[in-house]
């Protein structure tokens, strides 16, 4: 790893815009490391070198010219491939989309270009974003930079992989049911799901739209803030986003890197803990809680008795939501088309080209979905679920009385060897066991780093109230600024050299 | 809850438009009724007077001001489609032959 490609995004950002290192050599600098590492790796679907080299003259030149520059401008970026990217192949992890070049860009898209950070390239994912391995993508799963046996998560397993080797110092996610916070926590990242409407989903290749949230993944917590507030904030063109300031999540970073929790109120949420977790998470986590209240923190209990439905209620309103958005793949109007011999009719194309161009977990979940949105059992699943999900945010609502944040782990166990659940689905799903409710609550929750068991990072999983994303922050910045104190040294730099 | 056989599968794929094999109906009909059997306890938990949650954050009736703004460019669009023809998508025969 030369130099430029182990320094955090902010550290890039200033060096740039002092005049030490151009954006040109930055990303350069990164280009080469996926030169070398990806093919190990396989974070990438596609690297668009010369269109990256291109943004990096435009900044270095607006820089030359004596104009001001954004927060991130000249760092590189790592764009997870749901992403719609103009004039950049985007396929969603699937096959129906292969060859597909968007003619529009999303809106985290064009906030990106307008911050100046340049676009290395578009990163793997499991297909359409249903999974927790990146296994379900139909180009090969990506493999974990600490350990090439192991799965980097999922679903945004190439962003994460691709920050956690060194190939992009910032990386955009999607979250449906975990798909930030959970590859973070394997990966030893610091990963942000936004509330709700807080990042425009315009653009977002649609899974499970009440769910779908982009955000950041990044080697530091003020990374995370920095993009978070880069890509952030109203968009007329999603009727989802909230119009409201973006949370001062940066201001929130800096000030928790003083280490200070006096007065915060934390609570650990009973009910994600105990059965299949792996005593060397309880244990880092159970050392995390000692911390917080060495920090000034004051931990309580919480009881949140219907985050044990969380998983049930997900995995029926996700399926529902998908088997509609996915009705678009209708072999028209672009990706693949099957079987158009001049004698099929319409159905049997769409339906030829559906069974080529879907992978078995989108079929699965399309098919779970049309059932359980069918006549005679839409009450019993989809109904019974949508009621749920008010439990959850009331469990949500009365924990937020007294405690100003709630923590768990951020996922049940470290990061599985790659082929250890791809034929077990339940198992796959358990996966997202810690990141569901704040899923379906549509409340922010960040992972970061907290330690290592039998080597490998585990996440603490910081959940606050809807649009206080700013709290996740500070709680996160504290813990990694308190462990980097501790160790001497931040937990990723413990992951295996490529 | 009641479980799902193979020919329930085979008539939602059908309703879903996929032509599934006959391999992977017996594979996800055993593995959607390992899925339903799981998720069916949301029956057990949610009182009839608990109002359903479709969306997260609450908000309705939003507008956006009734302005002309340009739309995609056609023949990007169409160049990204599997098929074209006379500036429109060409879709493959929606009505049966005459017998």
């Amino acid at each position: 790893m030369t130099d430029l490609t182990g320094m955090t995004a902010a550290v890039l950002a200033g060096e740039i815009a002092a005049g030490h290192a151009s954006s040109v050599e930055v990303t350069q600098a990164h280009l080469d490391r996926i030169t070398a590492v990806d093919d190990k790796i396989h974070a990438f679907l596609y690297v668009d070198a010369d269109g990256a080299l291109a943004a990096a003259r435009a900044v270095d030149e607006r820089r030359a010219a004596g104009e001001a520059l954004g927060p991130l401008a000249g760092v590189p970026l790592a764009m997870k491939d749901v992403v719609v990217t103009r004039g950049l192949p985007t396929t969603s992890g699937s096959k129906i989309l292969e060859g597909w070049i968007p003619p529009y860009d999303a809106t985290v898209t064009t906030r990106v270009r307008q911050a100046g950070i340049v676009m290395l390239g578009k990163t793997n994912m499991d297909e359409f974003a249903m999974g927790s391995s990146t296994e379900n993508s139909a180009y090969g799963p990506t493999r974990n930079p600490w350990d090439l046996a192991r799965v980097p998560g999922g679903s945004s397993g190439g962003s994460s992989a691709a920050v956690s080797a060194y190939e992009a110092p910032l990386g955009i996610g999607t979250d449906t049911g975990g798909s930030i916070r959970q590859p973070a926590a394997v990966t030893g990242l610091v990963g942000h799901k936004p509330t709700y409407g807080g990042v425009s989903r315009y653009g977002l290749i649609a899974f499970s739209s009440s769910l779908d949230q982009a955000g950041p993944l990044t080697r530091t917590v003020l990374d995370a803030a920095l993009l978070h507030e880069a890509i952030g904030g109203h968009d007329p063109a999603d009727s989802t986003s909230i119009d409201a300031p973006v949370p001062a999540v940066v201001a929130a970073a800096r000030d928790g890197a003083h280490a200070d929790l006096s007065g915060l109120k934390v609570g650990v949420v009973r009910e994600l803990s105990g059965d299949g977790y792996e005593p060397g998470v309880l244990d880092v986590f159970a050392a995390t809680v000692r911390l917080l209240t060495d920090l000034g923190a004051t931990i309580t209990e919480v009881s949140c008795p219907h985050f044990g439905y969380a998983l049930p209620a997900y995995y029926l309103i996700a399926p529902s939501e998908c088997s509609s958005n996915l009705a678009r793949f209708d072999a028209v109007r672009y990706g693949l088309r099957v079987g158009d011999d001049g004698v099929r009719g319409l159905e049997e194309v769409m339906s030829l080209t559906r069974e080529a161009g879907f992978g078995a977990e989108v079929k699965r979940r399309v098919i779970l979905g049309t059932y359980a949105l069918s006549s005679g059992y839409y009450d019993a699943y989809y109904g019974q679920a949508q009621k749920v999900r008010t439990l959850i945010s009331r469990d949500f609502a009365a924990a937020f009385e007294t405690c100003d944040v709630l923590i768990s782990p951020t996922t049940p166990t470290v990061a599985f060897p790659l082929g250890a659940r791809i034929d077990d689905p339940m198992a796959m799903y358990a996966a997202d066991l810690c990141t569901l409710p704040a899923s379906l609550a549509g409340t922010p929750a960040i992972s970061v780093p907290c330690g290592l068991s039998e080597g490998l990072p585990v996440g603490l999983q910081v959940m606050a109230s809807a649009l206080a994303d700013d709290r996740c922050y500070r709680v996160a910045a504290a813990v990694e600024a308190a462990l980097a104190d501790r160790d001497g040294r931040p937990i990723l730099a413990a992951a295996a050299s490529l | 809850m009641p479980s799902i056989s193979r020919a329930e599968v085979a008539h939602l794929a059908r309703l879903a438009r996929l032509a599934v094999t006959d391999q992977e109906l017996d594979v996800f009909a055993g593995q959607l009724d390992v899925i339903l059997g799981s998720v069916a306890r949301v029956g057990a938990v949610a009182a009839d007077d608990i109002p359903p949650t479709t969306h997260a954050v609450p908000v309705t009736n939003v507008l956006r001001p009734d302005e002309l703004r340009p739309s995609l460019a056609r023949d990007e669009v169409l160049a990204a489609a599997p098929a074209a023809q006379g500036g429109r998508f060409r879709v493959p025969r929606i009505l049966d032959d005459p017998e």
